[in-house]
């Protein structure tokens, strides 16, 4: 008998199909592992399995009733409980207080919470996950792998208090533990599958192979693959996630320029403590350094720590040869560094002001005379980027929310092409645009590195990265596990990049 | 450990920062630990410390609350113009009691309907409802000052237990609802639960908008209750009573250690928040220190209390 089961799921968003087709099935007293690649769907997934998103298309059902989940509350009282990745328990609470959160009902008194009853309660709760603490400590005092348990223990509350079993779906819990705590983490999950069904997320292939029962490969929003985890092999899932070939034209691999003779960047024994440590490389005028690696190998510190967001802690940074303390974003870009963030609404746009504003932000300085902007000039400067990136915008003046993501992104480019960046650092630069502007960002890198700037790319999928990058450094757990050159024509192998990411 | 071991120095220090303001005064001046003094001090910490009682919920859940005076002053009004007085022909008595606090209690609903319903910020939603209310407390009087006959209802803050004013037994039991509030009810823990993450707390399913205006409303609760202390130990009514209460209970609350991003505090941390300030007056007062100068010296209290009390590791963005 199947407890949590999707059927037929799409979920489209603009631009992209999310969820395309797929169907999973989770039985009683199994561990279920779900695989794919950045962007394969298993987000969109598991959003839509707490109640985050509605599907267009599909059924979900919980204990063989269709069910429509509208909340993660919701879905947490059908028996759907998360354990989230960034962890949702509250430090400034007790461990019981966090178990019970918003269901205190049960221990109210005459309107007064019987502490010692919840407390109790909560000890029951925790010797299922073998955390022997006591549950009145408040939960910031706890280290990472015991808030993680104490998710669990949430979740785990469920069983004894709903009808019908119970699921519980781990979003990469392994990421952020040591050794030890892997394996700890494994004993109870193992322990777990007498009372729940499970589903376990991660990007560390070896991981799933070893706990779960069945496992799924998601690919492009479809379950591509799946199959009992005894006849399945790392390199097989590989393949499966991966799947298809490079088109060479796409990425205009014929633009790809060679590296020049001058170093424009060098790094030697970065480190920052729980970030990333030891990561050396050098990058020349005209090159696209790609930077591979999965979510917790330190890849996107890195960037952030050499856009001067988060400081180094060891090392040396090189810029033209000498060297240079990028501690502060503002003294990042006076290096020449110009950073086009992930989160693009958050950080690369100033929403609330014009692309022209946007564009002349980081390189105000360059439009005052006698303290006072010279408006038109900054104009005219702005005319000529929206021309050569073909930004489409009424004019200068248009506030910048109301363009499409791609063109907002153009409008990033060019702000850092104004300030003179010679080193543009990009982070996931084709997130969430359409598939016409990704090509018009690609055509836009190769114009940077024609001109001689340099890139640092991390990009949104392996397919993104080898064939943008001229050599890609690869990222596991905080150090550089290896290094591939990238020429045109002679790209590594998606595989080969997996198999040191893992 | 490190981190909560600073945290543990850090919430400590409001209580190191009252015992050494006593000991400086009290090296100084040999008055300032006589019985009737420490009474004096009780006395006038009570109103300021049932008005902290509302106001720590409100900063505890990350929200602000400015419409302390206006409500007092509000509250202070119909209360003597209930209890018998020279301004209306009502004689009711102890009935003004109830009566301001639920006064208090549906403008403080309005503080929290218009900050939730409409999306307003908190801070400008009190500081507009606590205009409003001088406003139509100065309409309702016209500039005059309701004067209070009734003798009993002056007792409610003059008469004494034991040698200490009602009014300061009043306040503890505040203190007490308050704590238990803060303890052993939802409403306690969830205050907690959105102040630190609002977005969590949702998730799980806590009704963070009722909560938010369940909080406001009992905030008013108890400035409604300081309003008829107020007229009950000033023995008259006017919009203007209240001045001075506002920067009371917000340096008291922050003094105390409650953090402004909310979260972080708690209702007895502002008991000894009310102290530090009342001692800190009482002192200048004791050493002779002019009263201009006294009040320039509580305005810097309060940013020296926030930047002790901040933890600014967790600081992004400094609004």
């Amino acid at each position: 008998m199947s407890v949590l089961e999707v059927r037929n799921a799409t979920k489209r968003f603009p631009g992209v199909v999310a969820l395309d087709d797929a169907s999973i099935r989770v039985d009683r007293n199994e561990v279920v592992g779900l695989i794919g690649e950045n962007g394969a769907g298993k987000s969109t997934l598991l959003k839509v399995l707490t109640g985050i998103y509605r599907l267009d298309e599909g059924e979900v059902r919980v204990n063989d009733g269709v069910i429509e989940l509208t909340s993660p509350r919701d879905a947490f009282d059908h028996g759907v409980a998360m354990v989230f990745q960034e962890q949702s328990v509250i430090g400034t609470l007790s461990v019981a207080e966090n178990i019970f959160l918003g269901r205190e009902g049960e221990f109210i008194k005459g309107g007064l919470i019987d502490r010692g009853r919840m407390n109790e309660a909560a000890r029951v709760e925790l010797a299922k996950v073998h955390l022997d603490i006591d549950p009145a400590i408040r939960t910031e005092e706890l280290s990472f792998a015991q808030r993680q348990m104490v998710e669990i223990a949430k979740a785990l509350s469920l069983d004894s208090r709903i009808e019908g079993d119970i699921v519980i779906l781990l979003d990469e819990p392994t990421s952020v533990l040591e050794k030890r705590e892997v394996d700890l983490l494994f004993e109870i999950i193992r322990d777990l599958k007498d009372r729940a069904a499970i589903v376990f997320i991660s990007h560390r292939l070896d991981e799933v192979l070893a706990i779960s029962d069945r496992i799924y490969v998601l690919r492009n929003g479809a379950v591509v693959h799946e199959t009992p985890a005894t006849d399945a092999t790392v390199t097989e899932l590989h393949g499966h996630m991966v799947g298809r070939s490079l088109h060479h034209e796409y990425y205009r691999e014929q633009r790809q320029s060679g590296a020049g003779e001058r170093c424009v960047l060098e790094v030697k024994g970065l480190g920052r403590t729980g970030a990333f440590e030891d990561v050396s490389f050098a990058l020349r005028e005209g090159e696209v350094l790609g930077i591979a690696g999965v979510v917790g190998s330190g890849r996107e510190a890195l960037a952030r720590c050499l856009a001067g967001l988060l400081p180094p802690e060891r090392g040396e940074i090189l810029i033209d040869g000498q060297p240079a303390r990028l501690d502060s974003p503002a003294r990042a870009v006076g290096h020449g560094v110009g950073f086009v963030p992930s989160e693009r609404k958050a950080e690369g746009i100033v929403t609330g002001m014009s692309v022209c504003e946007n564009v002349t932000l980081a390189s105000l300085a360059d439009f005052v005379r006698n303290g006072f902007i010279r408006r038109g000039d900054e104009r005219a400067a702005t005319q000529g980027w929206i021309e050569r990136l073909s930004i489409r915008t009424p004019s200068g003046r248009t506030p910048i929310a109301s363009l499409s993501g791609g063109n907002q992104q153009k409008v990033v480019l060019a702000k850092w092409r104004v300030a003179g960046s010679r080193i543009v650092i990009l982070d996931h630069p084709t997130r969430g645009i359409d598939v016409g502007a990704k090509e018009d960002v690609y055509e836009l890198v190769r114009d940077m590195t024609g001109e001689g700037l340099c890139v640092l790319l991390l990009a949104d999928t392996l397919e993104e990265v080898i064939g943008l990058s001229s050599r890609i450094i690869v990222m596991r757990d905080g150090r550089v596990s290896a290094t591939f050159d990238s020429p045109p024509g002679g790209k590594p192998n998606q595989v080969d990049l997996v198999r040191a990411m893992v | 450990m490190a981190v909560s071991f600073s945290r543990r120095i850090r919430s400590l220090a409001p209580v190191l920062v009252l015992l050494a303001l006593c000991l400086v005064i009290a090296s100084t001046n040999s008055n300032f630990l006589s019985v009737s003094n420490l009474i004096r001090l009780l006395s006038a910490a009570a109103i300021p410390l049932v008005l902290v009682m509302g106001a720590t919920f409100v900063i505890l859940m990350g929200s602000i609350d400015l419409s302390v005076e206006g409500v007092v002053a509000l509250a202070a009004v119909a209360a003597s113009m209930l209890v018998a007085n020279d301004f209306t022909s009502l004689d009711l008595g102890f009935v003004a009691l109830p009566a301001a606090m639920l006064l208090g209690g549906l403008l403080g609903l309005a503080n929290g309907l218009l900050h939730v319903r409409l999306a307003i910020p908190s801070f400008m939603t009190t500081l507009g409802i606590g205009f409003a209310c001088v406003g139509v407390a100065t309409a309702i009087l016209g500039g005059f000052t309701v004067r209070i006959s009734d003798r009993t209802f002056r007792e409610l803050t003059l008469g004494r237990l034991f040698d200490v004013p009602y009014s300061v037994w009043v306040a503890g039991l505040c203190v007490l609802v308050a704590w238990i509030i803060q303890e052993r009810t939802r409403i306690g823990r969830w205050v907690y639960a959105i102040g630190t993450d609002e977005h969590t707390a949702r998730q799980v399913g806590v009704p963070v908008e009722r909560t938010r205006i369940l909080v406001f409303a009992l905030a008013g609760v108890f400035y409604g209750l300081g309003g008829a202390m107020s007229a009950s130990q000033l023995g008259q009514g006017h919009a203007l009573l209240s001045q001075g209460r506002l920067f009371t209970t917000i340096t008291a609350v922050v003094v105390g250690g409650t953090a402004l991003s909310g979260g972080v505090g708690s209702v007895l941390n502002s008991v000894v928040g009310v102290l530090v300030v009342i001692v800190l007056a009482n002192g200048m007062v004791l050493m002779g220190i002019e009263p201009f100068v006294q009040q320039g010296v509580q305005g810097l209290l309060i940013i020296l209390a926030v930047s002790l009390a901040l933890d600014r590791s967790r600081l992004a963005v400094v609004k």
